[in-house]
């Protein structure tokens, strides 16, 4: 590759190591060309910034608190911070990438706003800036997706958005994002596509991240604040895509004692045939612009992954990760539903926060990173992974449960 | 010489492509369609490998892989039922395909089995240029295989001279932004063909996308070296229970 990258910079042609670049058919090429030639000026220009940081401020109601949370500390015999992106306008950090893509769409005089979404949180997301700016938002969901999460579904509508059922695949997020796709292959001029994760072709992954990363400028002066150094020990995230994950390692990738650790969702076990734990069982390969690992059969078909969260049912993983996992910079680990589950309703009753299903798997991974784990972790802890009582750690609570009652009501047994 | 040269050597006008996919509508229906096409006059094939995730499809081209992929089509299967298709078939063919699958397979190994086999060359819409010169184009020109690039109405004129500098073979030129199968303002694709016409390019142009039937064929025909068809022959594919009798009729239809 032409230039040295480090992990918080691809390369000219988007590479982290060996994964990113901008695998796109030509009627692409406009569009993401238009994107990759203008986003740095766009982004780092005073008057963008001043408008971004301002919504953010204002509007999506940052910085979100550093809480140490004392009781789960004591649990885990360590000390815990959570990063309140649950907090977040819409419930979580997706809205701080959709603030900046609604700008950078606006200058670059897009008429029309595309998204696909999992959980709804990113499609939320969208809809609620597109309705701040009066612009059209179109949002593609799988149909598995819009049975599971009805309320973002109702959420999204009375944002003004139009929700298109994806039916094709696995009817999942993989399926929602080949339909954006294809719909800014049909709409080449006006529209915009606000990809919701550090994915996709070069410069998504990188603008995202970019985006997401005010997630760990907060951590770095709030961990300041409360505890003198503005490194933590662990920084612990979940993986879908990997946006939240991004924003949180962001400003800590290029120090080295900062532990980083991702969550994948191992669905009902990493061997169980329905699992999401990409790094576990992909292999390199190209979806949806980007060369990653990917969950596929041997014929190179992608497979239909499984994770009782929407948000992280998804066969690929962004660049980024990929070579965080295959440089052995982060730690990879995953949870399974019925983990994830535990973690949600433990952290219910001892901190009085309901988390994201997806923010559960990270929870769930605390189990796993105390010095003793009385529970094996399916995937290998690295030794030096595991925290102590002197450890700080922060994890990324990365949104609020809201969208997932359903899910937790027949987890108690309540219709 | 290979095929595709010889083929624009002997012809300049009016060449019909046909894309049909691999292992549609039956699993071994491939190498026979391939002859019913050559039967009824089409000169060149494109033919399709299925991918779970076919970004530059529409629905009809995306339901002609999900039942080649339910039927048991692979690439490994592929290769195994063009062992010795070329005693029947003789016309030029190009496999299209995605990275992925490809990737999987391994570049190499593949390109290898293409040569092998023989096809002539290859379409990979998801394979950008810096990849093709840098990793990928050499194996292919090792192996003696053309590489086809597409350009569209919003690629630019330096950018479509650079893709026909890289391209062998010929230069497919997609008809408007879309995915396959949407009907096209026939007017901006004359003028867009007009305007490619005008470049002299160095390489012979297909136009694809949206070209469905006698009158598009023309037109496409018009201002261009000819065109491909898919969408519109893979619907008339769609539960017919004379695949060759429907075949020799679509083909007649549009050569007529
Ligand atoms: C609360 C929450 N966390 C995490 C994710 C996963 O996305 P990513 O890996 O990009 O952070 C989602 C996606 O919908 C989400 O809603």
């Amino acid at each position: 590759m032409t230039t040295t990258t480090t992990y918080q910079q691809p390369n000219a042609q988007g590479y982290y190591g060996k994964f990113g670049g901008a695998f796109i058919p030509e009627m692409l090429h406009r569009n993401v060309e238009e994107l990759r030639s203008k986003y740095l000026d766009i982004i780092y220009d005073a008057a963008f910034q001043k408008e971004f940081r301002s919504l953010l401020h204002d509007y999506a109601g940052r910085p979100t608190p550093l809480y140490f949370a004392q009781r789960l500390s004591k649990q885990y015999g360590t000390n815990i911070y959570l990063k309140r992106e649950d907090l977040c306008h819409t419930g979580a950090h997706k809205v701080n990438n959709t603030i900046g893509q609604i700008l950078l769409a606006e200058r670059l005089g897009k008429k029309r706003i595309i998204a696909e979404t999992g959980a709804g949180q990113h499609g939320v997301a969208t809809a609620t800036v597109c309705a701040l700016k009066g612009v059209e938002c179109i949002v593609y969901m799988g149909e598995k997706d819009i049975e599971r999460q009805a309320p973002n579904v109702a959420r999204m509508k009375m944002l003004g958005a139009t929700v298109i059922p994806a039916t094709s695949g696995s009817k999942t997020l993989k399926d929602a994002t080949n339909e954006a796709i294809r719909d800014w292959i049909n709409n080449p001029v006006d529209t915009h596509y606000i990809i919701g994760s550090v994915v996709g072709p070069h410069p998504y992954p990188d603008m995202v991240a970019r985006f997401q990363s005010v997630i760990s400028e907060e951590i770095r002066w709030q961990l300041k604040e409360k505890t003198g150094s503005e490194l933590p020990t662990h920084v612990l995230a979940c993986v879908g895509g990997g946006s939240n994950a991004a924003g949180a390692f962001y400003h800590f990738l290029e120090e080295p004692t900062v532990q980083l650790v991702a969550i994948e969702a191992a669905g009902n076990g990493v061997h169980s045939g329905l699992s999401a734990a990409t790094t576990q069982l992909g292999k390199p390969g190209v979806l949806h612009g980007s060369k990653s690992l990917v969950m596929q059969t041997e014929d190179g078909q992608v497979v239909e992954p499984h994770s009782i969260s929407a948000g992280l049912d998804y066969p690929g993983i962004g660049p980024l990760h990929a070579h965080l996992f295959d440089s052995r910079r982060g730690a990879f680990l995953s949870a399974t539903d019925e983990q994830a589950l535990e973690a949600a309703f433990n952290l219910a009753k001892k901190e009085g926060i309901i988390p994201a299903l997806e923010s559960s798997h990270a929870l769930a991974s605390l189990e796993f990173l105390q010095p003793e784990s009385p529970k094996p972790s399916e995937a290998p802890v690295p030794a030096n992974a595991k925290f102590t009582k002197d450890s700080t750690v922060v994890v990324c609570l990365s949104g609020r449960g809201d969208k997932d009652m359903a899910t937790y009501m027949k987890a108690m047994n309540i219709q | 010489m290979n095929r595709i040269n010889e083929l624009f050597k002997r012809k300049q006008n009016g060449i019909l492509n046909v894309y049909c996919t691999a292992g549609y509508p039956q699993l071994n229906s491939t190498v026979p369609v391939m002859e019913a096409l050559q039967e009824s006059g089409v000169d060149m094939i494109e033919l399709g490998m299925p991918y779970s995730d076919p970004l530059a499809d529409g629905p009809v081209i995306q339901a002609s892989s999900s039942k080649a992929l339910a039927n048991g089509m692979t690439i490994a299967r592929l290769f195994e039922q063009l062992r010795d298709f070329r005693k029947q078939v003789y016309v030029p063919v190009i496999l299209m395909g995605y990275m992925n699958p490809v990737l999987q397979y391994g570049f190499e190994k593949f390109c290898q089995h293409a040569a092998d086999a023989p096809v002539d060359g290859l379409i990979l819409p998801d394979l950008p240029e810096y990849e093709f010169e840098t990793e990928y184009g050499p194996i292919m020109q090792r192996y003696g295989l053309d590489f086809i690039f597409l350009v569209t109405p919003e690629t630019s004129e330096e950018r479509i001279r650079r893709l026909d500098s890289l391209s062998t073979g010929f230069l497919y030129a997609v008809s408007s932004s879309s995915t396959t199968g949407k009907d096209k303002d026939m007017n901006a694709v004359d003028n867009y063909l007009q305007r490619l016409q005008k470049m002299q390019l160095k390489n012979p142009v297909l136009v694809g996308f949206g070209i469905k039937d006698k009158p598009t064929f023309q037109q496409a025909c018009s201002h261009a070296n000819g065109a491909i068809i898919g969408t519109a022959f893979i619907k008339a594919l769609e539960n017919t229970p004379d695949v060759e009798g429907t075949i020799k009729k679509f083909i007649t239809d549009i050569k007529s």
